[in-house]
């Protein structure tokens, strides 16, 4: 048998960012990253190793090339200018108990 | 053993019980090595549902004798076993464990239904119906390797030929009524070579016979619990 790379990510494997939904109800939220050859084996290589211990009934891959960032740098005026708005938090109201996930 | 319907026998159980249990401990020795982290924790993920399959079965064929599962687990030596000889063998390559994976998932694929609709056992009934969901998962898993290499690289498709090639005379145990339809369909669409229904086949382990690799799996696998009985953590 000939030596093969093992362990690790395999870097000619495309990444996927994966979201998983942890409850109807809830949204989907990204818990991390997977690499596989195609969507296919991304859904299945992220229900491996993101719900092993019940943490989700649905799934979504994205390429991780199509994910588009803010650029670091923007930083200051993007999110700052949101930061003395106090009055643009839900917080000046009670929420009734029998109100389930906003 | 050629109809599913045999494995609601005590014997069947028992086949099933250790096909499970010895296949598990086999696809825990790729942890850590297997070819990605993502296989990696695939195949023990596979391993753990073997696993709790096999803990199922042991601990009701257990109970008829008053036994522990641990028991048929850790104190049975070789010659008990009767589990198919293709679960012992060792792992090869990636393609020849995942071949060999593909195999055995068909055949649970065929008889997990069975025994969640027919068993007389209730016990072995949930078991079962809670296996079908478990070996749904693992079948994809298996037949989309399968796939993926045979159609692969030249390299990838050598590697799925030797393995057809070793593993098919041990097929006998697991072809049950249905299981060369599933697995030719695989070998087709991964465009492998069909190999004959009627070539030889190895004898089966229904007599305690098995080939030397089991010895050395139960070694490892019982030495623990062998050198502390009944320790508990």
């Amino acid at each position: 048998m000939t030596a093969q790379p093992r362990g690790g990510a395999r870097s000619d494997w495309p990444l996927w960012e994966v979201f998983i939904r942890a409850r109807n109800g809830l949204h989907h939220a990204h818990v991390g990253s997977v690499h596989a050859v195609d969507a296919e084996m991304a859904v299945g290589n992220a229900r491996d190793v993101y719900t092993r211990r019940g943490e989700g009934v649905s799934i979504w891959v994205v390429p991780s090339t199509e994910i588009v960032a803010s650029d670091p740098a923007d930083k200051g005026s993007l999110f700052e200018p949101a930061l003395d708005k106090i009055y643009r938090h839900p917080t000046f109201y009670e929420i009734p108990d029998g109100v389930g996930n906003i | 053993m050629s109809a599913t319907s045999d494995l609601s026998s005590a014997a069947g159980q028992q086949t099933l019980a250790d096909g499970c249990l010895v296949l598990s401990h086999r696809l825990s020795e790729w942890m850590s090595k297997a070819p990605t982290m993502e296989e990696d924790i695939a195949l023990g993920n596979i391993a753990l549902d073997l696993l709790g399959q096999a803990r199922g079965l042991l601990s009701h064929i257990g109970d008829q004798v008053g036994v522990s599962e641990d028991q048929l687990a850790y104190f049975r030596d070789p010659a008990d076993f009767r589990n198919p000889l293709i679960c012992e063998l060792p792992n090869g390559d990636y393609g020849h464990t995942i071949l060999r994976q593909l195999f055995v998932d068909c055949w649970l694929a065929q008889v997990w239904p069975v025994l969640a609709a027919t068993a007389p056992d209730e016990v072995v009934r949930g078991v079962a119906e809670k296996a079908v969901k478990e070996n749904a998962y693992h079948l994809r898993h298996s037949s989309a390797w399968v796939v993926r290499l045979g159609d692969g690289t030249d390299e990838s498709r050598r590697r799925m030929v030797a393995a057809l090639d070793a593993l098919w005379p041990y097929r006998g145990e697991l072809a049950v009524d249905g299981w060369y339809d599933r697995v030719e369909s695989v070998l087709t669409e991964a465009t492998l070579p069909l190999p004959a229904r009627d070539a030889w086949t190895q004898r089966t382990s229904s007599d305690g016979w098995h080939t030397e690799h089991l010895g050395y799996l139960l070694a490892e696998m019982q030495s623990l619990a062998r050198a502390h009985p009944g320790a508990t953590w």
